[in-house]
């Protein structure tokens, strides 16, 4: 395998990525399914810590962007249900953060725990919850 | 500033002009004059911009933007189809919203809200129908491709008032229509001959949750993916009486699945030769599969999940693009060797891969980037760089003379 880079713009990892950094992208998975285990108790309030303003930003690019793959853009559902205010109503917010880490076995909802914490999921659903904040221009 | 003489004879000279020209625009429409510019229609495409609800415009041999038509609605995952004289383009956005844009004269000529949520369409093979397939309500929706009327509506209803979401749609020979039915791992035939009377032919059990399919370009194959098992559905279209089978049953061989952080696109281009190029589902894998045995005979590990896997027309290359979060890189694998032979980095979040009819480029959407770059198949050279507010799908119009696009 050839790395090709002289007439393609060489694009650092961290400018295609920067939502993954500091996160083991493969769990073998064992390590997958110890990570599932304890996510009762990891995911418990104390253990939450806000994300950043340049993390949030990154959420909502990764949920727009991704999660719009399969939930539209507007979360207005598609392959994926309706991720709307309305559609999560009646749903508890520690099912959809445990949704999103382990994803939905049977379904095409993957587990993003290899791209997202705790807190990262615990941030999105509250969003989510209220209504998921617009993309600015510069949330890439 | 003080007024020169001149200027309000000018003004004057301007507001005549503007008289003469009114009628002149009036009688545009009915008008047989030559437009300000004469072009064909072969080297048109279109640029979906997601974010935006918008076509770009572009022209395939000059390589550039010609112009922009917005108010297509939400095209997260829009698709495109093309009018056998490539002047039309019928897009299909997420919306539900199906809208028909001229593309010469880069305005949107007709649009219908057709359903809640839909995610692409076909046309038919003498060009008079456009289908829809939809999530919301689950079905397709069939029209006159002229008017955009509706001529028949297949609700996909698997048990009393219960729908299925519908992927995979595609145009066959004689007035049909071939799509998969996601939540009922079933694969229907609409045939539209009679167009108040549609016949659904319906294959149940073809395989756990198709998620997409694509006709092989000679018309005679019909594949659905499997997202709930390992394989693929196959009908031989030739047969006299069709009967799905599966294909590359297992070849997940019982490993646990990686995550699809993305579904996989099968539609139109993985066949080169006399092979099939398709993606494996959970697995960094592209499974190579003989037309004639439907065997597998290689699988070649590459640098994600792929998404697209899109044979260049002569089927000398096959360029795969990834998932997130390996979407920054596509590669390239020579087919007569069966080996990754290029690793390209054109951007950040690529999306969409798309050649020119006889393959000499390739263009390739960077999302976040907000660039289209065009490159040189042969030399892997970039040859343009197209500004694109947030790019997914590309459709060029030779797309209108190819079954199953």
């Amino acid at each position: 395998m050839t790395q090709f880079k002289d007439t393609c713009r060489a694009v650092d990892e961290h400018q295609i990525a920067p939502v993954f950094h500091d996160r083991p992208m493969d769990f073998p998975a064992p390590l997958l399914a110890a990570a599932t285990l304890c996510l009762a108790c990891a995911i418990a309030p104390a253990a939450a810590q806000v994300p950043d303003a340049q993390r949030r930003a990154e959420l909502v690019r990764l949920v727009r962007q991704e999660c719009g793959s399969c939930h539209g853009m507007r979360l207005a559902g598609g392959l994926g249900p309706a991720l709307t205010r309305q559609a999560l109503a009646d749903k508890p917010a520690e099912s959809l953060v445990v949704t999103i880490l382990q994803g939905r076995p049977g379904t095409p909802m993957p587990p993003w725990r290899a791209m997202l914490g705790e807190a990262d999921a615990q941030w999105i659903v509250a969003e989510l919850l209220r209504g998921f904040p617009e993309q600015t221009q510069d949330a890439r | 500033m003080k007024s020169h003489p001149f200027d309000s004879r000018r003004d004057a000279l301007m507001r005549l002009g503007a008289v003469a020209v009114l009628p002149a625009l009036l009688w545009l429409p009915g008008c047989a004059s030559a437009p300000a510019e004469t072009r064909g229609t072969g080297t048109l495409g279109v640029v979906i911009e997601r974010a935006d609800g918008a076509l770009t415009i572009v022209d395939t041999q000059q390589r550039v933007v010609l112009g922009r038509v917005d108010g297509l609605g939400d095209l997260s995952h829009a698709s495109v189809v093309f009018s056998r004289d490539g002047a039309h383009a019928y897009v299909f956005g997420r919306d539900g919203g199906l809208t028909k844009v001229d593309l010469p004269q880069r305005r949107i000529v007709q649009r219908v809200m057709q359903a809640g949520n839909s995610i692409g369409g076909a046309v038919s093979q003498d060009g008079s129908l456009v289908a829809a397939q939809n999530y919301q309500p689950g079905g397709v929706k069939v029209f006159d491709a002229r008017t955009l009327e509706l001529v028949a509506d297949v609700p996909a209803e698997v048990a009393p008032g219960q729908r299925s979401r519908v992927v995979g749609l595609v145009d066959l020979p004689g007035q049909r229509f071939a799509f998969s039915l996601f939540d009922a791992d079933a694969i229907w035939i609409a045939d539209l001959n009679d167009r108040a009377q549609p016949r659904i032919t319906q294959f149940a059990g073809i395989g756990r949750q198709p998620y997409d399919a694509l006709l092989t370009p000679d018309g005679r194959y019909y594949i659905a993916g499997l997202f709930g098992e390992d394989g693929l559905a196959l009908i031989d279209l030739w047969q006299p009486q069709p009967q799905p089978r599966r294909i590359l049953a297992g070849y997940g061989r019982g490993e646990a699945p990686l995550p699809v952080y993305k579904m996989p696109h099968l539609r139109g281009w993985a066949v080169a030769g006399r092979h099939a190029y398709l993606p494996a589902i959970g697995r960094h894998e592209v499974l190579v599969v003989d037309t004639a045995s439907w065997q597998e005979v290689a699988r070649i590990a590459v640098a994600g999940q792929p998404v697209f896997v899109m044979a260049r027309p002569d089927g000398r290359q096959v360029w795969v693009n990834f998932a997130v979060p390996d979407y920054g890189r596509v590669q390239v694998i020579d087919t007569p060797t069966q080996q990754v032979v290029r690793t390209l980095e054109p951007g950040r979040a690529v999306l969409h891969m798309e050649f020119t009819p006889r393959g000499d480029t390739v263009w390739i959407s960077c999302r976040d980037d907000n660039v289209v770059r065009v490159i040189d198949t042969a030399s892997f050279t970039t040859l343009a760089s197209l500004p694109v507010k947030a790019p997914s799908g590309i459709f060029f119009t030779p797309r209108a003379n190819r079954m199953g696009l």
